[in-house]
């Protein structure tokens, strides 16, 4: 009883209307969403929107008060022992055996599933860990944790793969280098299910996101269209000086031009006009456009600025 | 390779390369072995020191005695002071048939001792002299009785304490540090029965606690300690397996209701450390107060003592195989079930 969604391919993850409350919190306020098999799909919140809980009961971790969940087809919950070896799931802590290397700890959590140890290596290849094989796991760096802990998901090859925050607290450069990873991972054909904090980087992965807060999803779509769909004026930024206040205000179809200490900013929303009228005055001096990102989705839907 | 092996060794891995654990599981015993093995290598053999004065038979008859230490002085005067000094209990001296005995007056009973051991060589040897033929004979040999030489009983004591310890520790700090960790969870995530990570944790306890107990029993049976083992001690293993056992389900209990490793470090010395001193741990409980020897029945490490003693050095017959293991294994039973009751995979 495969769903379509969107047209293409089967649906890996189809939920419908989940709610989970512990005492008068309500974690998750009825949720639905469906994920297609292949697709890189982003649950975005603030801490406590209720994005691990969603995750823990696609997974089968929880039991959701009401709703129902189809993973590959089957209900998750109860804990259904044909499931597990396609599904793979990063948790939010790193969650490591004490005192293993990285590749002992690979070759565990392969054993579990009753995989070859050699994956081992390919996995640390993949993550980027192969000269760290031999290190142990409290020797790593937080980055090389988070790429040791997403290799020990995907050990046994699973379909679905369940990422929760992997790039929380990490460096900008360590960010960068997982991002690699999870790019690799969908390239293997992978269905990627993971939660962040960080827009920008969900407007940079995914190919659809679902912006949660409080328990609900508020918008979910394609981050281009999220952002499209606002139509939030973009802000044209100039050196000072390259342009007066008045010969800004003139030019076609800029809304509207505020000047600070360090530049000139043009509002805008047909910036391909703007930008072209610049270009013929040779103003470009120090040019930059900002567009609506995600951060201005989520502060348009929830009326309030966007806290990780 | 198996889950089972794998998880197995990942514990074991977990275990040996923390220096920290491998103290408290081998060397710290040990060192309570070897402190109690040596305070008390002499007690209860001790021989009596006197002072002896001059030669003859009945000098060198006391010397032969096995119970008497001579120590010789020139003159009695010199002896006597240290009679009077308080250094020597007593002082023996003899010139030609005048045989003078010396005691101190304040140890009455060490003194009443000597005085026996004096008396009895003299009279012996005066019966010799008048080569009358012997009308009462006395059969003497010794009886293997309950109060053990220390080595004794220290030896299966601290084995069982130390063994005890290390199976509470590990099951309750493993099952913790693993929720803790989400390693459980990840587990759980994985297509693996429960069974398998409970085994794994048996097989590995067990296999840490057989090497202690390698241990402890060479190091008590080395010369300087004299340990001894008799002919049952064969019957003691099924006795060591199910205190093993018994103590591994308290730990899983002790695992289950706390939620660090704090708390269960703790909660697992509560546990373990007055059972230890009123289960004849670090002395015999013969010589406790009745109520404390009552006490002492309901805790499973007693009765893993008094079994593995009643083998190990008592040379008991099958039949006391049964109170302790009967003990033991209702004891595992009844705290594991709890223990499986109470289980939780995560913190709630």
């Amino acid at each position: 009883m495969f769903t379509q969604v969107n047209g293409t391919g089967n649906a890996a993850v189809v939920v419908e209307d989940i709610r989970k409350a512990y005492g008068d919190l309500k974690a998750v306020d009825g949720v639905s969403l469906s994920v297609t098999e292949g697709e890189f799909f982003g649950i975005l919140g603030p801490n406590g929107a209720g994005k691990t809980t969603t995750l823990e009961i696609i997974e089968g971790l929880r039991q959701p008060d009401s709703g129902s969940v189809r993973l590959l087809g089957e209900s998750p919950w109860p804990r259904r022992v044909s499931l597990l070896p396609r599904i793979g799931v990063q948790l939010q802590s790193s969650s490591f055996f004490e005192k293993l290397t990285a590749r002992e700890q690979l070759e565990t959590f392969a054993s579990l599933y009753g995989v070859n140890a050699v994956r081992a290596n390919e996995m640390l290849e993949l993550v980027g860990l192969a000269d760290k094989a031999d290190t142990r796991e409290d020797k790593l760096s937080g980055g090389q944790r988070q790429r040791l802990s997403i290799a020990c998901a995907l050990v046994h090859d699973p379909d679905v793969v369940f990422l929760d925050e992997p790039t929380a607290a990490l460096d900008p450069q360590a960010r960068r280098n997982l991002w690699d990873v999870l790019r690799a991972i969908q390239a293997r054909g992978k269905t990627i299910v993971y939660t962040t904090h960080y827009l920008d980087e969900a407007e940079i992965l995914c190919d659809r996101v679902a912006i949660m807060d409080k328990g609900r999803i508020l918008a979910m779509d394609r981050p281009a269209a999220l952002v499209r769909g606002l139509d939030a004026p973009t802000h044209v930024i100039l050196e000072l000086g390259s342009l007066s206040v008045s010969d800004a205000t003139a030019l076609p179809a800029a809304e509207d031009v505020t000047e600070d200490e360090l530049s000139l900013t043009i509002t805008t929303r047909r910036p391909a006009d703007t930008l072209s009228a610049l270009a013929d005055r040779g103003a470009l001096s120090g040019l930059q456009v900002r567009t609506a990102t995600l951060e201005d989705v989520f502060l348009d839907l929830t009326g309030r600025e966007y806290r990780a | 390779m198996t889950a089972f092996r794998s998880l197995s060794l990942a514990m074991l891995k977990g275990f040996y390369r923390d220096k920290a654990t491998l103290f408290f599981t081998f060397v710290f015993p040990l060192m309570f072995l070897i402190v109690f093995g040596l305070l008390f290598r002499d007690a209860g053999t001790d021989k009596i020191t006197i002072g002896a004065v001059g030669e003859g038979p009945v000098v060198t008859a006391l010397g032969e005695t096995g119970i008497l230490d001579l120590e010789h002085f020139d003159t009695l005067d010199e002896a006597v002071a240290k009679v009077s000094d308080g250094d020597l209990p007593a002082v023996v001296a003899q010139n030609g048939n005048e045989v003078v005995l010396r005691f101190a007056a304040s140890d009455q009973t060490q003194a009443g001792t000597v005085r026996g051991i004096v008396v009895g060589v003299v009279d012996k040897l005066n019966l010799i002299v008048t080569n009358q033929p012997l009308r009462y004979q006395l059969d003497v040999s010794n009886v293997e009785d309950a109060s053990l030489k220390p080595i004794q009983y220290i030896t299966p004591g601290i084995m069982s304490w130390g063994v005890a310890t290390t199976a509470v520790f590990g099951a309750a700090l493993t099952l913790v540090s693993w929720r803790k960790k989400q390693v459980l969870r990840r587990i759980r995530l994985a297509p693996i029965h429960a069974s398998t990570v409970l085994s794994s944790r048996v097989v590995v306890t067990i296999g840490v606690a057989i090497v202690q107990a390698v241990i402890f029993l060479g190091i008590g049976a080395l010369p300087v300690f004299g340990l001894q083992l008799v002919g049952t001690w064969a019957l003691a293993i099924p006795v060591f397996f199910l205190g093993v056992l018994a103590f591994f389900a308290i730990g899983m209990l002790v695992g289950a209701f706390c939620k660090t490793e704090e708390a269960a470090t703790g909660a697992a010395n509560i546990v373990v450390l007055p059972m230890a001193f009123l289960s004849g741990t670090f002395f015999p409980i013969d010589q406790a107060p009745p109520w404390m020897q009552s006490i002492s029945n309901a805790f499973p490490l007693r009765h893993m003592n008094d079994g593995i003693m009643d083998f190990l050095v008592r040379d008991q017959g099958a039949s006391a195989l049964v109170v302790p293991c009967l003990v033991l294994a209702g004891f595992t039973i009844v705290v594991g079930g709890i223990a499986a009751k109470v289980f939780q995979w995560e913190d709630s």
